[in-house]
């Protein structure tokens, strides 16, 4: 017979707790949306549910584009019906998929990829809020200059639907903000895989008086085998900050999976260049859930993705880590 | 670091003033001014001239908590007026101080253990102060002891190892700080350390220099709390400052301000 040593489990107590954010609004709260989002709110780390609290599921943004994108084929193919149209392909990953939240990248707005007007790309915007209850994250092209003109034109054509607006990043994040001000809009403060910028950057963003619970951190992800460890490193030590009193870094976090495991040459390389490495198609899948089980480890609070198994590989996982 | 704000003192004139008065506009300006720097406790000393130092220390006390909830620190030698100010003190006080020498240990512990205060003890004894950190140690463990015995959390227990003025004593500052780096080693939970900073610099030229300073080289031995100016802009900027280098803050470019601004 063995006899069984009683194990006092150690818990920690943390002074604070990460913030909350809440993306969209009902038509009570001047929206369209069918319900809201909330994310964050931990006050322990990832899922140490004898610890702490973790009052609310990490979400699946999945992502929309407003043109036909660039992206493997084993990606693309689930959308073949619906790719060249936004509203219907956000339809498709809320209904078929069970997407939480749309994330739509204007990406056609680009200056070389369609230079579409910021009038346009409001229209898009319309069109995907109606054809979607859920709540909606909208990102400019990536081109500085022409999403400065894009992005306040969405903020004032959504004013009232408390969108997830992104990206501001430490060169470029006045404009977004002001638009988010007044046009009482959530936002996405974007650092090079930096927590100390990661930082600044919020405090840059909170000094032109937006409320620290309408800031989400996108930290850069790097996807597995691209450095995702100092990505994973820093949302640890951001979440501990967050419990431990840093105002300052006590965001949700947003993780842009599905861009970085997109470009990873293991999501894309055939099979007959790499005989070793097996079917690209699951390949590439099992690439963007991977990397996202790792980061909601990690801490994250909001995961883009873009492949429909993955989403439902990743839902899993949190179902899992969500049982106490 | 715990900062606790020195300068309701009736050393200082202007205080001196308002307590043989009863005017209560410059002490409670002075509350406001250093709970707004971050002071986590406001350190409250009658002065040595107060005619009655029980009924000025409850005056103060009750003049400081009509516009702050910050915690006090009750400040002097006699421990008549420190009992009367914790009976008034709403939040658990912080006593300042005790020696270890046995009979004001007797007396002042079961009060810090009756109102829930913590207790500053000073690394000396009836014969005065150590020359040496071993000394300074053996002393602090007799503090430590004496908390067990009366059942103090350790937590609570704040050790002073009595800096002096590097013009006069220039022998005891790398003493003060080797006994802060091993009085965490005395219990678990270990103790905390407190110094009053500006004795380091008294009649010095730079003053806020050396204090700044000692400060830091303090904060790098581990050093948990200082009663100090807390509205020395550059002070507390270095203890910002050291924080970043300890890692014990996360750097950005506007640390100065994100830690001056923390209690907001």
């Amino acid at each position: 017979m063995r006899n069984r040593m009683p194990v006092d489990v150690i818990k920690e107590r943390y002074t604070t707790k990460v913030g909350e954010v809440t993306l969209g609004a009902t038509k009570a709260e001047g929206g369209t949306r069918s319900h809201t989002i909330t994310v964050g709110g931990d006050s322990t780390l990832p899922f140490l549910h004898f610890e702490g609290e973790v009052p609310n599921r990490p979400v699946i943004a999945m992502e929309v584009q407003d043109r036909v994108p660039e992206w493997s084929e084993v990606v693309k193919k689930p959308f073949a019906d619906v790719i060249g149209d936004p509203a219907a392909w956000a339809a498709k990953c809320v209904k078929e998929y069970g997407a939480d939240l749309i994330y739509l990248k204007l990406a056609s707005a680009d200056p070389e990829l369609g230079d579409s007007s910021p009038e346009k790309c409001a229209e898009t915007v319309k069109k995907v809020l109606g054809a979607v209850g859920v709540p909606l994250a909208v990102v400019g092209c990536g081109v500085d200059a022409k999403d400065n003109e894009v992005m306040p034109v969405v903020a004032e054509a959504a004013a009232g639907e408390n969108l997830l607006l992104g990206v501001a990043k430490q060169e470029n994040y006045k404009t977004l903000t002001a638009a988010c001000m007044v046009h009482k809009h959530n936002i996405i403060a974007q650092s090079p895989i930096d927590i100390n910028i990661a930082k600044q950057l919020n405090i840059l963003i909170s000094e032109m008086n937006l409320p620290l619970s309408r800031i989400v951190i996108d930290p850069s992800v790097g996807a597995l085998g691209y450095g995702i460890e100092y990505t994973y490193s820093i949302m640890e030590r951001m979440r501990l900050g967050a419990l431990t009193g840093d105002r300052m870094l006590s965001m949700p976090v947003i993780c842009a999976i599905g861009y970085e495991a997109g470009r990873a040459k293991e999501a894309n390389a055939p099979v007959s260049e790499f005989p070793g490495w097996g079917d690209l198609a699951e390949r590439a899948v099992m690439w963007e859930a991977m990397t996202a089980a790792a980061f909601l480890q990690a801490g994250g609070h909001i995961f883009v993705l873009r492949h429909p198994r993955s989403v439902e590989l990743v839902k899993r996982s949190i179902d899992q880590l969500m049982r106490k | 670091m715990i900062l606790i704000g020195e300068r309701i003192n009736g050393m200082f004139r202007d205080i001196g003033r308002a307590i043989r008065e009863g005017d209560k506009a410059p002490i409670q300006e002075w509350a406001l001014k250093q709970v707004k720097a971050g002071a986590d406790y406001l350190d409250l000393n009658v002065g040595p001239t107060a005619e009655n130092p029980v009924e000025a220390m409850v005056w103060l006390v009750e003049t400081a908590q009509e516009v702050t909830d910050t915690p006090l620190a009750l400040d002097s030698t006699n421990y008549d007026a420190i009992e009367a100010g914790l009976e008034r003190c709403k939040r658990p006080a912080l006593i300042n101080s005790v020696p270890a020498d046995r009979p004001k240990l007797e007396r002042v512990l079961p009060m810090a253990k009756k109102h829930g205060a913590a207790v500053i003890g000073l690394a000396m004894d009836a014969k005065g102060i150590p020359k040496n950190a071993e000394n300074r140690l053996a002393l602090a463990m007799e503090i430590v002891a004496a908390a067990m015995e009366f059942d103090i959390p350790l937590e609570d227990v704040f050790i002073d190892p009595l800096i002096l003025p590097v013009n006069v004593a220039q022998d005891h500052a790398p003493e003060v700080l080797e006994t802060i780096r091993q009085i965490p080693l005395l219990s678990n939970p270990a103790p905390k350390t407190v110094v009053g900073l500006s004795n380091v610099s008294q009649k010095c030229v730079n003053r806020s220099l050396v204090d700044r300073t000692f400060l830091a080289m303090a904060m790098a031995a581990g050093l948990s709390a200082a009663i100090l100016n807390v509205c020395d802009d550059e002070l507390v900027d270095t203890i910002a400052t050291a924080r970043i280098i300890l890692n014990k803050d996360i750097y950005c470019d506007s640390y100065l301000k994100v830690y001056k601004g923390r209690g907001v």
